[in-house]
């Protein structure tokens, strides 16, 4: 970036600019001549898709913010106030609450994507690690926007998550009353969860730029994940990829949009629209869905692990809990160490596909788990699945990159789409 | 770095006086940094007027045999217990040495008025408010509290017995202000 020859261009005004400044120059070398492999699928437009669900995130919430008060009193009923008298007020809060499921949709298929063509493997590792850290900070942030609309839900929930710092042995009391500014969660908690709120997208954005940067370094990953060798491989961005991915987000949205004006409440709960009480908890209180899986995950820890055959505890079911929790999302940061399999994508993988399909499942289950009760069989379900989800990165996945023998590749991306686009001829010709 | 000859001797002589100056200076660099730090990571405890309610009185004289009162103590609620005979009788027959934290009921109760129990009603586990205040709640296995959160039971004497918390349910400071009048903080 800023590097290298700077392009000519015809416009006096854009390159007496672009002579003090190369902005033109950079743009039309990252977007526009931008050589990228020929052969993506449609899994290829959930990043695209992301970014464009972060700006709307924004522009929606930087508006509800001018009609939002953080204040314990008036927090529930400036959220009516929104819905009822703002101009356009229930449109923004309905896009904005509902955009907030359809942003973790998109990344999840994105992780799912990286995860099937090997997407994180060298040499895209710090792409992957700045990705995992965008996850991160995408819950942060969803988490906090949760709590603002001050109900039942709200106020509880961030019980509960606050409390997980709790957890941490000798520091953890004092933490807690830091991190709300009090002894429960009430007025000062929620004034700093909504600057913090306010403050975390923007540092969002800074990994993204991060993460997009070094993806313009390493270049893109692809369906056979077999890296580009020369003109023949690849495609410029613009105006294939731009067009691909606009035809691809009108679908997305298609989705979004009908959700977010036609079943707004879709993943709404009912005690999310009960102002928040300190003195009562709700009988059942579960996350919104795209914390599910890590929720149950948490639930599946309910016991201590200690010295066998004594008394002492070394990790109480807290602890337990809130450390597999944590690693769950975290240990994504090690999958390219974990995985050293030289060949990347599943698709000459049987194995590791099986084993990656038997992982989506197992975030299904969870998920599920995750909104029942903690009584059987689901208490056992959440178990089982929380073991297979760790077992897939810490036993399967390194005893696969040792064992696996991967099928046949096409020496070539080139060689790739001739060789699918023979077989189709063949095909047609029966 | 621009003359390349010197003498070997008070080339190390000025190496580590300069290393010594610039870990000092360092050092003293970071030291003040971080008290310049404090005070704004200090802002985010809680203000004095929080702090202020540190201490409440309650009138617990119309609380019968077997009812609950339910008091707000620093935001956070506090359960006061009238026990039955036979809820007591229950909490001291417990044999401790089964229990996750391990307390006799004698430790949780004022010695002159073991009916009275009072504790912070707050799952030890993540937060939530058990159940089991009023008369419809569900009590859990052991005739306490139940936390719907993630199932904690307790027993009469709020310890716990099952499920996910790791510790009992607090007991706050307290006294007996009156023969009626507790005092909590």
């Amino acid at each position: 970036m800023g590097s290298g020859e700077r392009i000519k261009f015809d416009n006096k005004v854009i390159d007496w600019v672009d002579e003090r400044l190369p902005v033109f120059t950079l743009m039309s070398r990252e977007y526009g001549s931008f050589p990228v492999p020929k052969n993506f699928n449609y899994f290829w437009n959930f990043g695209a898709i992301a970014m464009f669900m972060l700006v709307t995130m924004i522009i929606t919430g930087v508006l509800l913010a001018m009609q939002y008060t953080p204040h314990a009193d008036k927090a529930f009923d400036s959220i009516e106030h929104i819905m009822r008298n703002v101009n356009n007020g229930w449109a923004l809060r309905n896009i904005h609450m509902n955009g907030a499921s359809f942003f973790f949709i998109a990344v999840y298929i994105h992780i799912f994507r990286g995860m099937y063509y090997g997407s994180y493997k060298k040499p895209r590792e710090l792409l992957w690690i700045l990705g995992v850290i965008i996850l991160f900070l995408m819950m942060a942030t969803a988490f906090m926007g949760y709590t603002l609309p001050w109900s039942q839900m709200s106020g509880w929930g961030a019980t509960v998550i606050a409390g997980f710092v709790t957890a941490i042995p000798f520091v953890g009391e004092s933490m807690h009353t830091w991190l709300l500014g009090g002894f429960t969660v009430d007025n000062p908690t929620l004034n700093r969860f909504f600057a913090l709120h306010f403050l975390l997208p923007f540092v969002i954005c800074a990994v993204v730029f991060l993460h997009v940067w070094a993806l313009h370094v390493t270049g893109s990953n692809n369906p056979t994940g077999i890296e580009p060798k020369g003109p023949q491989d690849t495609i410029p961005f613009h105006p294939y990829y731009t067009m691909k991915d606009v035809f691809g987000l009108t679908v997305f949205l298609g989705f979004f949009f009908g959700v977010a004006f036609f079943a707004p409440n879709l993943f709404a709960h009912a005690d999310h629209f009960v102002p928040y009480d300190p003195m009562v908890t709700p009988p059942h209180i579960v996350p919104e869905w795209y914390f599910l899986p890590f929720y149950a995950i948490l639930k599946a820890v309910d016991f201590n692990i200690g010295i066998p055959f004594t008394d002492m505890t070394i990790i109480s079911s807290k602890l337990g809990g809130v450390l597999a929790l944590v690693g769950s999302v975290g240990i994504l940061a090690v999958l390219p160490w974990l995985d050293t399999h030289p060949v990347k994508s599943a698709k000459y993988r049987p194995l590791y596909r099986i084993a990656l399909i038997l992982l989506v499942l197992s975030l299904f289950v969870l998920g599920y788990v995750g909104s029942q009760l903690a009584v059987q069989p689901y208490v056992t379900l959440g178990k089982i699945a929380t073991l297979y989800y760790f077992a897939f990165f810490l036993v399967i996945v390194p005893l696969l990159s040792r064992y696996e023998k991967p099928l046949r590749m096409p020496p070539s991306i080139h060689q790739a789409v001739l060789d699918s686009k023979k077989s189709k001829n063949a095909g047609e010709a029966k | 770095m621009g003359k390349a000859k010197t003498d070997k001797k008070s080339k190390e002589h000025d190496e580590t006086r300069r290393d010594f100056l610039f870990l000092t200076a360092g050092a003293v660099g970071a030291i003040g940094t971080a008290r310049a730090l404090w005070p704004f990571i200090d802002s985010m405890n809680p203000a004095a007027d929080t702090l202020a309610l540190a201490t409440t009185e309650v009138d617990v004289g119309a609380v019968q045999e077997g009812q609950a009162i339910t008091i707000k103590w620093r935001g956070q609620p506090v359960f006061i217990r009238h026990r039955t005979k036979k809820e007591i009788e229950d909490a001291k027959a417990v044999d401790i040495s089964g229990l996750r934290d391990k307390q006799d009921d004698s430790e949780r109760v004022l010695e002159d008025k073991p009916q009275w129990l009072v504790m912070v009603g707050v799952c030890t586990h993540l937060g939530c408010v058990p159940l089991g205040q009023k008369e419809a709640d569900s009590k859990g296995d052991f005739g306490g509290w139940f936390c719907p959160c993630h199932g904690s039971h307790y027993d009469t004497s709020g310890r716990i017995r099952k499920g996910p918390a790791p510790k009992n349910l607090t007991v706050p400071p307290f006294e007996f202000i009156s023969d009626t009048t507790i005092k909590i903080g």
